[in-house]
């Protein structure tokens, strides 16, 4: 696994040349260009916000106010983490060529999927600043250092995660149209578009064995609430975690290597 | 010393058999044995026990049919799979030209991917940007290098392939069947590259159709046959071996075919009608001559037309199909082709003697016979035909059982493949048995002439002319 992890560092050039491809490619062609980084997430806040204060005004407590911003600190990351997913989960499939021609490390490939994720969450990042600014949200330095670290923990959960899920998509195609309904139920049993005290007090404890919601609630406490940043050990438990599963879905990709060139 | 070294390699490729589709993900995950739990009704066994070693310098040619197993062994020297037993083992940096551009991203430019490609074929970065100009210089690509790779033509693209794989400077090089992406100067550029790659004492694989190029440029090749070894050392000689075995397997499938056309031969009713019927014939030529013959046979003989063998001829004999059709008031039973030695076959070396044997059967005495045989290429053009009538046989006569032989002793034809017409018919043409183009056969030759017939010739030169080798 050391061994595995001293090659990918070998590899680094090409996989910062791939993430600046990816992103170049994405948008090659459309008239928007890199703006589409920005106007995706602002779209996506425009549909909740008409949701849930023009359609269903009044159904989220006063101290969630402005509940734009509140969404904003949740589905900023949400989707940095679910298109992410999505697509390391079809990577290894559409990259089959490469896989069968060349020899590279396949792990290259989800992990430029998620790291050309994590630049599109940074992109969007100036949005979320620009609206903390217009509400004049105060946003503590001690709280705002805290930041890096939860974004940290959400990359290497997402990095594990996405090992496992390309490996086993090439094996069982079943798993992406299982991953997409599973997006959407891991979506809402997030507090995304809620605070997690809206929740019955016995769905709270079952929400708190999501590791999401350590995450969604660390953006919101570090960003949006006033108060000292409570969550941290919680944070650091998925930290602990997260390290885990990034061990268990290398694990499984590094045994399922030697078929990945026949299967896909 | 040994560049590359394969022990005792075996690979088995699973097939897709029904009982994968069972498999879960939670039994696959805690069995943890994709691989091995297996039913063996479910593999297929690419290479079965395969050794052999390439010193380091060698240029090493590997041949074999197609399904033979050439290309698994050079993905397993390229690292890009793991055999199922034994090791293969590479001393220095490998590069496969094995699929020019996999991984060309077709939206960004040239010159990023020359970047890409190269650190994914083990490149630094920095390796990259100093062989740059000469990878483009290479690919004759230089004004379309900032162009998006989706704008190039097939032969740019894999130019640049093959431009940045060959600039990898590999110790081994693996070669599989790339030498066909451009035109020929390009090829030309890609052996001269080849060439001197060997003069520096790097090592190259080869794995290729064309026999020409292995012969030119490996000191030693191997032939792989359904996944075993069947011959290994001097190329020459591994070439024979394999071209034999391939001229067998050929005779052994025109045999075959001419099973088949015994059994089209035993429905003489069914394809002449097929074939009377067609409208394809002119209009002009084609009621003409159906109405002609049923006259010349009914005035000859009319049991002829009314034989229950009978079928039509076709309205247009230059248009006819294969099939066969007559009176049969005298029967062809059997046609053979035999080799020098009078074995029966269907492949042929250029310049071998060849017989044509037709074995004939008359229930009732026949006077007016005339035997003929016309051989035609793969065009349909008519390379020769003769009867024993044009040559001036005259008192013919058969009854019962018989046989013709039509021998010759040399067969100058150029390679190629054959069809022959075989007959049995009068004097004025009507067909008692005709056997249109129902056999074929192959004639091989190691040269590549040109045409269709090869007249026995010899080269001869004075004056200041020096030349060697001809035969």
């Amino acid at each position: 696994m050391l061994h595995n992890l001293q090659q990918l560092f070998r590899y680094r050039a090409l996989i910062a040349s791939l993430v600046a491809r990816e992103l170049k490619a994405r948008y090659r062609g459309s008239v928007l260009g890199f703006f589409w980084s920005f106007v995706n997430p602002l779209l996506l806040l425009l549909i909740y916000t008409f949701v849930f204060t023009i359609v269903l005004p009044g159904v989220h407590p006063p101290d969630l106010e402005p509940f734009a911003l509140f969404m904003f600190c949740g589905i900023l990351p949400w989707a940095w983490f679910s298109s992410s997913l999505l697509e390391a989960s079809n990577v290894l499939v559409a990259g089959g060529n490469l896989i069968r021609k060349v020899l590279f490390p396949a792990e290259i490939l989800p992990i430029v999927t998620v790291l050309a994720g994590l630049v599109h969450f940074g992109l969007g990042l100036p949005i979320l600043a620009g609206f903390l600014l217009y509400y004049r949200v105060p946003v503590a330095p001690v709280d705002l250092a805290w930041f890096p670290v939860i974004v940290a923990v959400q990359l290497v959960l997402t990095l594990g995660l996405a090992l496992l899920l390309s490996a086993l998509t090439v094996h069982f195609r079943d798993v992406r149209d299982l991953l997409s309904n599973l997006l959407t139920l891991w979506f809402f049993a997030t507090p995304i578009i809620y605070a997690l005290a809206q929740a019955p007090p016995n769905v709270q404890g079952l929400l708190n064995l999501n590791p999401f919601t350590h995450l969604a609630v660390s953006y919101q406490e570090v960003l949006f609430r006033a108060g000292p940043f409570t969550e941290w050990p919680r944070l650091l438990a998925v930290g602990g975690g997260s390290i885990a599963v990034f061990w268990a879905g290398y694990f499984v990709f590094d045994r399922l290597r030697d078929t990945l060139a026949e299967e896909v | 010393m040994t560049a590359i070294e394969v022990r005792d390699v075996r690979k088995i490729y699973r097939r897709y058999g029904r009982r994968r589709q069972f498999a879960t993900l939670k039994s696959a995950l805690l069995s943890g044995r994709l691989v091995r739990d297996l039913r063996p009704d479910e593999t297929f066994e690419a290479l079965r026990g395969v050794s052999f070693d390439i010193a380091a310098g060698q240029t090493f040619g590997i041949v074999g049919r197609n399904g033979s197993g050439k290309s698994t062994m050079l993905k397993l020297i390229a690292g890009i799979g793991r055999p199922t037993s034994g090791h293969v083992h590479v001393r220095g940096r490998v590069s496969a030209l094995i699929e020019l551009g996999a991984g060309f991203h077709p939206e960004i430019s040239g010159r990023e991917n020359v970047y890409i490609n190269g650190m994914m074929l083990g490149l630094t970065k920095r390796e990259v940007a100093s062989r740059f100009d000469d990878i483009v210089r290479f690919a004759e690509l230089e004004d379309f290098i900032d162009a998006p790779v989706k704008t190039y033509s097939s032969g740019m693209y894999m130019r640049l392939g093959f431009a940045v794989a060959i600039h990898v400077d590999p110790d081994v090089l693996l070669v599989d069947e790339v030498l066909a992406v451009g035109d020929e100067a390009f090829t030309h550029k890609c052996l001269d590259k080849f060439a001197e790659f060997r003069r520096r004492g790097r090592t190259i694989l080869l794995v290729s159709h064309s026999l020409d190029l292995v012969t030119r440029f490996c000191e030693a090749a191997l032939w792989l046959d359904a996944g075993v070894v069947r011959a290994h050392g001097d190329p020459k000689r591994v070439i024979d071996a394999y071209l034999m075995d391939v001229a067998a397997a050929e005779d052994r499938q025109l045999a075959s075919g001419d099973r088949q056309a015994a059994a089209v031969a035993e429905a003489p009713l069914a394809v002449g009608r097929a074939l009377s019927g067609s409208p394809g014939g002119p209009e002009g030529s084609a009621p003409q001559v159906a109405d002609e013959l049923p006259v010349i046979s009914t005035a000859v003989d009319v049991r002829a037309s009314e034989a229950p063998g009978h079928s039509e001829e076709p309205p247009d004999m230059f248009r006819a199909v294969e099939g066969r059709w007559g009176s049969r008031e005298v029967e062809i039973v059997g046609v053979q082709l035999t080799g020098p030695d009078g074995v029966p076959a269907h492949v042929f070396q250029s310049g071998d003697a060849v017989e044509i044997r037709l074995r004939v059967h008359a229930p009732h005495p026949v006077r007016d016979v005339v035997f003929g045989v016309g051989i035609f290429n793969a065009d349909g053009v008519c390379c020769y035909g003769t009867n024993t009538h044009i040559e001036g046989a005259t008192d013919a006569e058969l009854h019962g059982d018989g046989e013709a032989r039509f021998t010759i002793d040399s067969l100058d034809l150029v390679d190629g493949t054959y069809k022959l017409d075989v007959a049995v018919h009068r004097e004025n043409g009507a067909p008692y048995d005709y056997h249109r183009l129902l056999y074929t056969f192959r004639v091989k030759s190691r040269l590549r002439e040109a045409g269709i017939f090869r007249p026995p010739h010899r080269w001869t030169f004075s004056g200041g002319v020096r030349m060697s080798g001809l035969p």
